[in-house]
């Protein structure tokens, strides 16, 4: 088994799928806690189904490079779902299954109209559920990972007081003079950004399970804000390597690997959870 | 000195006005409470006062020296979700964050001030219990620490005591009543009415008539004798 591990181990783009595993898991988990405590848990699914509407599209224009044009527009309509979520007349999760289910409808006709590869189900396959991108990640994707990452890191760290005051009560954080549509917007960004990058690794079906698995897990047994997002972020890491490492040794897809462990690892918790109570 | 003056407001939302014609002001040390049926306006009227929603008409007016952020806010209890993970020593810090500006962790002096609110509301042994596990007595004290963090002078309170017993909700009072003696200005939306005219100085009465006084002032008038029950069946 090591002599296996130790084979793939040569090959870069092994190193890199386990990098970007991690950084994606580090920043959605991080974020999850957040969107699971806002009702938001569906922005992920919704904003995946637009960034793959955006990736055909893409795709059918030959685009080198198809993040820089996913990556804005997916900002954009989550900018767009989050600003309705507060007033308007269509409620945010009407909202978000409305924009999800059409961008996904849309994407999908795009790449059989204008088919760029004999091979459509193939394309749309790997789109949904990340099988192959993983594996082909080139040092720009890379580097893009990392910068972005730490962005999303560095601005959660800073404005983490701020997130949680925001997060818990909107309404007295908006009354004691805090700029709660500073950080809705903040929050939405953010959240846009990690899902472009976690599409590559689980592709645009499973992210939702990225982001809110380890939070959900973590409630189970932690009571304080800040013990739930460490422990979920933990988590986040510790399963997306093991998806990576199991992926490699038994052959299965990296993205639903990762989602396998982090159920398992949700129901362990919850029992853990369950038992310490009556005990 | 009156912190806050209120000159001809007028409330609602969608263009639709509720009420009209507001007039009060607070003064420093003050013990307000808002009363009115439900529907009347009570929320809004507070919502407004703190800047969440615009008014219809009127204005508010600020007295020099006085900063709206100086406003510490008690909402209804259930606008906290049941299931949220925070410790009680978390949501009374984050009362601090107003008094912040740009600065993005709480220093020592922020600490001290989350300890000493825990300390006066009697919650110091439960600063490291989810808030989730508290009783309702329990978890309106700690919002109101978190309140009395961001508060300079003045509190804003919408039914700090519904859904409480009575036991629980004496002493709620008995609470608010000392930080009112210590100095705080209180305004307080309440549902009750006798506590109301037991504890505060002034009454405001919004919904079919708006009255503005003295407690005293307020027994005298139409709404307190409708309100006390004098006159059930004017209405």
């Amino acid at each position: 088994m090591m002599d296996k591990l130790a084979f793939y181990f040569e090959h870069k783009f092994v190193w890199y799928a386990l990098a970007t595993a991690v950084l994606i898991a580090l920043c959605s988990s991080f974020l999850g806690v957040t969107l699971v405590l806002k009702r938001f848990s569906f922005i992920g699914d919704g904003l995946s189904h637009v960034a793959f509407g955006v990736m055909s599209v893409a795709t059918v224009l030959k685009l080198s490079n198809q993040t820089m044009l996913v990556l804005p527009a997916t900002i954009l309509s989550a900018i767009l779902l989050l600003r309705t979520g507060q007033n308007a007349k269509i409620k945010g999760d009407a909202a978000i299954a409305m924009i999800s289910v059409g961008a996904l409808a849309f994407g999908y006709m795009v790449m059989n109209v204008f088919a760029a590869s004999a091979n459509v189900s193939g394309d749309v396959c790997s789109t949904l559920f990340g099988s192959i991108s993983i594996l082909t990640l080139s040092d720009f994707d890379l580097i893009l990972t990392i910068i972005l990452s730490s962005i999303v890191v560095i601005v959660f760290v800073l404005f983490y007081n701020r997130i949680f005051a925001v997060t818990l009560d909107e309404a007295f954080s908006k009354a004691t003079g805090l700029k709660t549509e500073l950080f809705n917007l903040v929050i939405a960004v953010t959240t846009a950004i990690i899902i472009v990058l976690a599409m590559n690794l689980v592709g645009s079906l499973l992210i939702s399970a990225l982001v809110i698995f380890p939070a959900l897990s973590s409630m189970r047994l932690f009571r304080s804000f800040k013990s739930v997002t460490v422990c979920s972020v933990i988590l986040g890491v510790v399963c997306s390597f093991l998806g990576v490492m199991i992926s490699i040794m038994a052959g299965t897809p990296v993205g639903s690997t990762i989602v396998a462990v982090q159920v398992i690892v949700f129901f362990a918790f919850w029992l853990t959870g369950a038992i310490a109570k009556k005990g | 000195m009156s912190l806050l003056t209120v000159k001809n407001l007028a409330l609602g939302y969608d263009s639709h006005t509720i009420v009209d014609n507001i007039n009060f002001a607070v003064d420093a040390g003050d013990y307000l409470c808002v009363v009115g049926e439900n529907g009347s306006g009570k929320t809004t009227l507070m919502k407004t006062l703190l800047g969440l929603t615009g008014p219809m008409g009127g204005e508010i007016i600020a007295s020099e020296g006085f900063n709206k952020k100086e406003i510490g806010y008690l909402p209804q209890q259930t606008l906290i979700q049941r299931d949220f993970p925070a410790a009680v020593r978390e949501i009374v810090l984050s009362g601090c964050l107003s008094g912040m500006g740009a600065r993005p962790f709480y220093n020592a002096s922020d600490k001290a001030i989350a300890e000493k609110n825990m300390e006066k509301m009697g919650i110091t042994h439960l600063a490291n219990r989810s808030y989730r596990e508290l009783s309702g007595g329990q978890q309106q004290r700690v919002l109101l620490a978190r309140a009395l963090c961001a508060a300079g002078r003045m509190l804003l309170m919408d039914e700090p005591v519904s859904g409480l017993d009575p036991k629980v909700t004496l002493e709620m009072y008995e609470l608010i009543d000392n930080l009112n003696k210590e100095g705080m200005t209180v305004v307080m939306i309440s549902h009750d009415i006798s506590a109301a005219v037991k504890y505060a100085n002034k009454i405001l009465h919004i919904g079919g008539n708006v009255f503005f006084g003295s407690v005293d002032e307020f027994l005298a008038s139409e709404a307190g004798k409708f309100l006390s029950g004098e006159s059930v069946d004017k209405r």
